[in-house]
């Protein structure tokens, strides 16, 4: 199954990602990282395609993809 | 599972300085992409800029070095001539580039240096914190451009793929762009084709990467994008401004 | 053991260079130089060398710097107005910690000056030759052998304490010949692991940088280099002290005025007057001891530049007692003779 990991710590909440996913499955997570940033969160993980098109867009190397 | 995608090794396992959206990390990014591709790191020099990308040195795990502001194309020149076999990489600001280092560059160019150059426009001075740059676009607004930059005063914008291709000794050069993921990937191909220039021995090859900076342009990552392709693109047009061996033609011409 | 040969001044310099083990020369031509890069465009590609003509003298300190990086021994030569456009990459090699070699044969300033000798530069060589805390070893040579022969000392100490080396000459030692006799080529170069050739996956990354963004950790650094330099005051100054022992006047210049100084000194002694000389070959480290020692004999000093005096300031603080030393200078590019050195010995010997 399809896995994005992202590095919370290292996600600066940019939101580039969010856009770049076809699947609109990414948004900002409510929470704060230590850097005080809303890093992004997969809303729907059973959704994604493993396309890394968030991945390609994160200016902060912060997203992992599997499948 | 198997990894689909994940940080390309040439790029240290560090977080990098840049802003929120800014797109240097996706530059950063590609250029370790490619370098891992290539699988070069071990015999690569990257030089760095002044301007915001001044700590890339911190972030590619191939040797670098951090060269005076403008200057890195004739630091990558020394450097080259001194270990031809290495591959020379710069990572240059429209600044450093196209401003304090025109000379640099464009000598660079027309010796048909064989160095790689990657070129961030973002039309502003971003480090210290959002001034005009050689590229800001008439009429946009920048803390030493207050009213709009006004032409017939500041003059007008410096088109550098244009410019350089004129050259002889200009290789190759490319406008890309990355605020898209079709663009990102077209950006990596170009980026790939002037490494892989190098190492064929072509000669000077730069590409230019239409960037944001959504600190110093007051816009969030998001809108930057927008401003990028709606204001930017046209001015900049994307596309291979020149695609030539300057030194086979060379070559020929003697036979 | 090489035959003396007849060769100038510029063209002796380049040559040592090359026996040296220097095989990157980047520059810009300007008067009164011209030669040193000539020699090596014509000399570099034949023994696989590279010489290049940069677009600026701020390109060719750069590449020096880029040549540096990669562990090559690289040089550039200029004269006055071209030094002060490469006084930012000087700085950027000493804050990087890169050895290189920087050949300065002065003409007259300031701004566009002129084409004839001159020592007007000693400030901007041993005080502020750019931004920032920082030295440059600087060896003066008096004539075209010590020349040759302090070409391979430059190369030797900007690689053991890795800064820039200037080696501070004039429009007379660029253009005059004299026979020398050429050392042997170097055949061993110092290894470089701080170097960037590329990490050939067997090592760490290399980072050649002089930014530090951390105050305590520029301020560390500078301290580290500063420790080099005093180990550099405490065994690398270099003088010559002649007829010093029994001198009531002694006569301090360097470089090719103080070849001019010995013939005013000769004539001195034959008229019965006890004159010494002391001639800095290192500017800095400046030999302040060998000053220090005359003083304790001597009962006064003239200094001859061509300048308006910048050295002076140097000798006054060694000496200790600056209404002792006096001083005689021409400048602009004129050169002073020996009659004209002569009769300030005898008016100082009148005074005394």
């Amino acid at each position: 199954m399809p896995k994005v990991t992202i590095n919370e710590e290292r996600c600066r909440g940019c939101e580039l990602c969010t856009t770049a996913c076809p699947k609109h499955i990414i948004s900002l997570s409510k929470k704060l990282n230590a850097a005080g940033y809303h890093p992004a969160e997969v809303t729907d993980q059973s959704q994604c395609l493993a396309c890394a098109m968030c991945a390609r867009m994160c200016p902060h190397v912060a997203i992992t993809v599997e499948k | 599972m198997s990894v689909v995608f994940k940080k390309p090794d040439a790029l240290c396992d560090v977080t990098m300085h840049y802003c929120p959206g800014c797109t240097h990390g996706i530059v950063h990014r590609l250029v370790a992409e490619v370098i891992d591709e290539l699988g070069i790191v071990g015999n690569t020099v990257g030089v760095a800029p002044v301007g915001c990308a001044v700590f890339a040195y911190n972030y590619f795990e191939c040797d670098m070095i951090e060269a005076a502001h403008g200057r890195a194309p004739a630091v990558a020149t020394g450097c080259k001539r001194a270990n031809p076999d290495n591959i020379v990489f710069t990572y240059q600001g429209d600044g450093d580039l196209a401003a304090i280092g025109t000379a640099e560059t464009v000598h660079a160019a027309a010796r048909g240096e064989n160095i790689t150059v990657i070129f961030i426009n973002n039309t502003i001075y971003g480090m210290t914190s959002g001034q005009m740059a050689p590229t800001s676009l008439p009429g946009q607004v920048t803390t030493t451009s207050p009213y709009g930059r006004d032409p017939k005063i500041a003059g007008f914008p410096i088109r550098v793929c244009e410019m350089l291709s004129t050259l002889s000794g200009t290789a190759y050069c490319e406008r890309v762009s990355v605020d898209c993921v079709k663009n990102v990937m077209q950006a990596k191909k170009a980026i790939r084709k002037a490494f892989e220039n190098q190492i064929a021995g072509k000669g000077f090859s730069l590409v230019e990467v239409l960037s944001t900076c959504p600190s110093n342009w007051g816009l969030s990552p998001l809108e930057s994008l927008e401003r990028l392709r709606r204001d930017m693109i046209p001015y900049y047009p994307l596309g291979v401004y020149c695609d030539k061996e300057p030194f086979a033609a060379l070559e020929e011409a003697g036979k | 053991m090489s035959d003396k040969i007849l060769m100038k001044g510029n063209e002796a310099l380049a040559e040592a260079a090359i026996r040296a083990g220097c095989r990157f020369f980047f520059g810009y031509p300007i008067t009164p130089q011209t030669q040193l890069p000539e020699y090596m465009a014509k000399k570099m590609p034949k023994i696989g060398g590279t010489f290049l003509q940069a677009e600026s003298e701020i390109a060719a300190i750069n590449m020096v710097l880029g040549a540096a990086s990669a562990g090559a021994r690289a040089m550039t030569s200029s004269s006055s107005p071209g030094i002060s456009l490469k006084a930012e990459g000087i700085s950027y090699l000493a804050g990087s910690d890169l050895p290189a070699v920087i050949v300065n044969i002065q003409r007259g300033g300031p701004g566009l000056g002129g084409i004839q000798p001159s020592q007007a530069d000693y400030w901007q060589a041993t005080k502020g030759l750019a931004h920032g805390d920082f030295r440059v070893l600087s060896l003066a040579p008096a004539g075209i052998q010590e020349a040759v022969d302090l070409m391979g000392t430059a190369f030797d100490l900007a690689d053991k304490y890795r800064m820039p080396v200037m080696i501070l000459g004039d429009g007379i030692l660029g253009q005059m010949m004299e026979p020398v006799r050429l050392p042997e080529p170097v055949k061993e170069l110092p290894a470089k692991p701080w170097a960037t050739t590329g990490t050939k996956g067997a090592r760490k990354h290399n980072i050649i940088n002089s930014l530090y963004i951390q105050p305590e950790e520029l301020e560390e650094m500078v301290r580290a280099r500063y420790e080099r330099y005093a180990a550099i005051e405490r065994d690398e100054v270099r003088v010559e002290t002649w007829l010093c022992d029994d001198a009531d006047i002694i006569v301090t210049a360097y470089g090719s005025t103080a070849r001019i100084c010995r013939n005013a000194i000769r004539a001195a002694r034959a008229n019965g007057l006890k004159v010494g000389m002391i001639r800095p070959i290192t500017l800095w480290p400046f030999p302040a001891k060998a000053y220090a020692e005359a003083a304790k004999h001597a009962r006064a000093f003239l200094d001859v530049e061509m300048s308006m005096g910048q050295m002076i300031d140097d000798v006054r603080l060694s000496v200790g007692n600056s209404e002792n030393v006096h001083f005689f200078g021409r400048t602009g590019g004129v050169v002073p003779t020996p009659a004209e050195i002569l009769e300030a010995i005898n008016k100082i010997s009148q005074e005394v």
